[in-house]
């Protein structure tokens, strides 16, 4: 389903991909040329727009929000941090990093165990199913909407840390289940079978046997986890209580700021992302070149 | 052991239905119970059952117009995300031979996916914009001498932002139903003397069918459920149907917000079962 499948299952889609079709003789077709182009034309306009706003976000006081570039300086991510005018950039920083720990956490636990329970069929398994897509589909803002009125009949406070946790895990969950879905079609239940009859317990098979083997996936769901969590807005517009989180902070800059200080937010906030998936992708790597090292050659 | 499992399938699958219950099928039916009802207007709810919001919705000409404007944009991004999407995935499955290239570029197109979509959809502001780099650069080159207008703050822009953010939900699913086609199928229909043009008609696209399908849901639906790149990008000149909603939120205007977020998830409940009808999907994702 994923990129996350594709990065674990990397030496299977080589020899998928090793018997390219069309070029049996050394020859490239015109389309080869004709798509190259069209695909890099599509990762320039994918980073490019990226790239200016981190080059402009390191102006200087002078600084606009367009080129040309008004001198260098880290003055606008200093105006960041500690002016008023652009609301509490520090706090926000703060609660959307442990908010998107602990629904990472719990997708990784959750989609774990969710996938395990996909493997075989079990009563309800179609409703749990498309209840999971709705969740997936539903317009962010209308569950939003419904989870802020709950909470308003019931007559709790919702918060960053209790209501938004569940609002974020209704659209990380989905995402962490599917990608679970693509690493267990991959598991082959015998080598489980096989623990069980060693006389291994359930737990022991779960502990030496499953979650070793599936460990780049679990990686894989926790990347998603957190980078959704990180920069989910529509579901916690609602449900995070007064105090903002992150992109809900970015979303009220976008909306009044107009200085450089956006970009510098732009800026940070995808160095973390970057952070996170660079960790997660190379983890995977690791994982997987341990085990190429150990396999058996020949 | 078939029965343990059963009830281990369940025990493993209740986490998952701990919070979906009550954040997913509850907020549902707390927005349809509302949508039944008047406001107070200071933010609760009168509790005299009426149909009134739904009659409002549905002889309202800015309803017409909402929907209009939003499934105007849908189409467009839809297609547009379509087109690029698929040549990419035809690109990297069937054109790099190098299979560790093809996965790099595959994650080179895929990253973004994991950032946040707000930086992304503003960083369009210093290229779009009036003084941005693509309006300077053509009065340089002196194809134009005025700054073209429409580039940013218009329904040009809330398209590219669309388009940008979300041709990446095109190009995961249908690089995996391409990836999964068995290269011996075209290589026999080589040998047979079938053209390029007939794999493409008679192979590679029946058997991309579902990845299409899966992508479309994604691009459908978010779009349908977006208000925040229309309301930026457009600079107020356009409205979406969420975009209205939120504004009756902000005025404590509940049931009726609530009114159209029922009619708006059946519209795109429809819409994805209609896409649905054409793929398998619980097939296609449990592969």
């Amino acid at each position: 389903m994923t990129v996350a499948e594709h990065a674990i299952a990397a030496p299977v889609s080589r020899a998928v991909v090793a018997h390219a079709i069309a070029p049996r003789s050394s020859g490239r077709p015109w389309t080869f040329y004709a798509l190259c182009t069209v695909f890099v034309f599509y990762v320039l306009a994918l980073y490019g727009p990226m790239i200016c706003i981190y080059i402009l976000s390191f102006q200087d006081v002078r600084g606009g929000l367009v080129f040309p570039m008004k001198g260098l300086s880290l003055h606008w991510f200093v105006d960041l941090f500690t002016q008023v005018r652009t609301g509490d950039v520090k706090g926000a920083f703060e609660r959307s990093v442990k908010l998107a720990a602990i629904v990472t956490v719990a997708t990784v636990i959750f989609s774990f165990l969710a996938g395990l329970a996909f493997r075989r069929s079990f009563p309800g398994d179609g409703i749990v199913f498309y209840l999971m897509i709705g969740s997936l589909v539903a317009p962010g803002l209308v569950l939003s909407i419904g989870v802020g009125l709950l909470l308003h009949f019931i007559g709790i406070e919702g918060s960053w840390y209790t209501s938004a946790v569940g609002a974020q895990l209704s659209w990380t969950l989905p995402f962490g289940v599917l990608v679970m879905f693509a690493v267990m079609s991959r598991f082959d239940r015998a080598w489980e079978e096989a623990a069980y009859d060693l006389g291994a317990s359930r737990w022991q098979a779960m502990r030496l046997i499953v979650i070793p083997i599936l460990a780049p996936g679990l990686v894989a769901v926790a990347l998603f986890g957190f980078t959704l969590s990180y920069d989910e807005f529509a579901r916690t517009l609602q449900t995070a209580g007064s105090l903002n989180t992150l992109p809900l902070e970015i979303w009220t800059m976008t909306l009044n700021v107009t200085s450089p200080s956006l970009y510098a937010l732009g800026t940070v906030t995808t160095i973390i992302s970057f952070a996170i998936i660079a960790i997660c992708l190379g983890t995977i790597a690791t994982i997987q070149k341990r085990r190429a090292s150990r396999a058996p050659t020949g | 052991m078939a029965a343990r499992d059963r009830v281990f399938g369940l025990v493993y699958v209740s986490p998952l239905m701990l919070v979906l219950a009550p954040f997913f099928v509850a907020p549902i039916l707390v927005v349809l119970g509302a949508s039944f009802f008047q406001s107070d207007g200071f933010g609760g709810i009168i509790a005299t059952p009426t149909l009134q919001n739904y009659i409002d919705i549905f002889t309202s000409k800015l309803t017409a117009d909402l929907y209009t404007e939003t499934v105007k944009f849908t189409v467009l991004t839809w297609l547009f995300s379509l087109i690029i999407g698929f040549w990419v995935a035809y690109f990297l499955v069937f054109h790099v031979r190098n299979p560790l290239l093809a996965i790099g570029l595959f994650l080179l197109c895929t990253v973004p996916f994991w950032t946040s979509n707000i930086i992304r959809m503003i960083s369009w502001i210093p290229l779009l914009g009036k003084e941005g780099l693509i309006n300077m650069t053509l009065i340089r080159l002196g194809f134009v001498k005025q700054p073209l207008e429409f580039l940013l703050f218009s329904s040009f822009a809330v398209v590219v932002a669309y388009v940008h953010q979300l041709t990446i939900f095109m190009i995961v699913p249908i690089f995996n139903s391409m990836a999964r086609i068995d290269k011996r199928v075209v290589e026999a229909a080589l040998d047979a003397g079938a053209s390029r043009l007939d794999i493409m008609r008679m192979i590679i696209l029946p058997l991309s069918k579902n990845g299409i399908a899966l992508g479309s849901i994604f691009v459908v639906s978010i779009v349908m459920g977006d208000f925040f790149v229309i309301k930026v990008m457009s600079g107020g000149g356009s409205a979406s149907v969420v975009g209205a909603l939120y504004e009756d939120v902000g005025v404590l205007q509940y049931p009726s917000a609530a009114a159209s977020a029922v009619v708006l998830t059946i519209v795109v409940t429809l819409l994805v079962a209609l896409i649905l009808r054409s793929v398998d999907i619980r097939r296609e994702l449990a592969q």
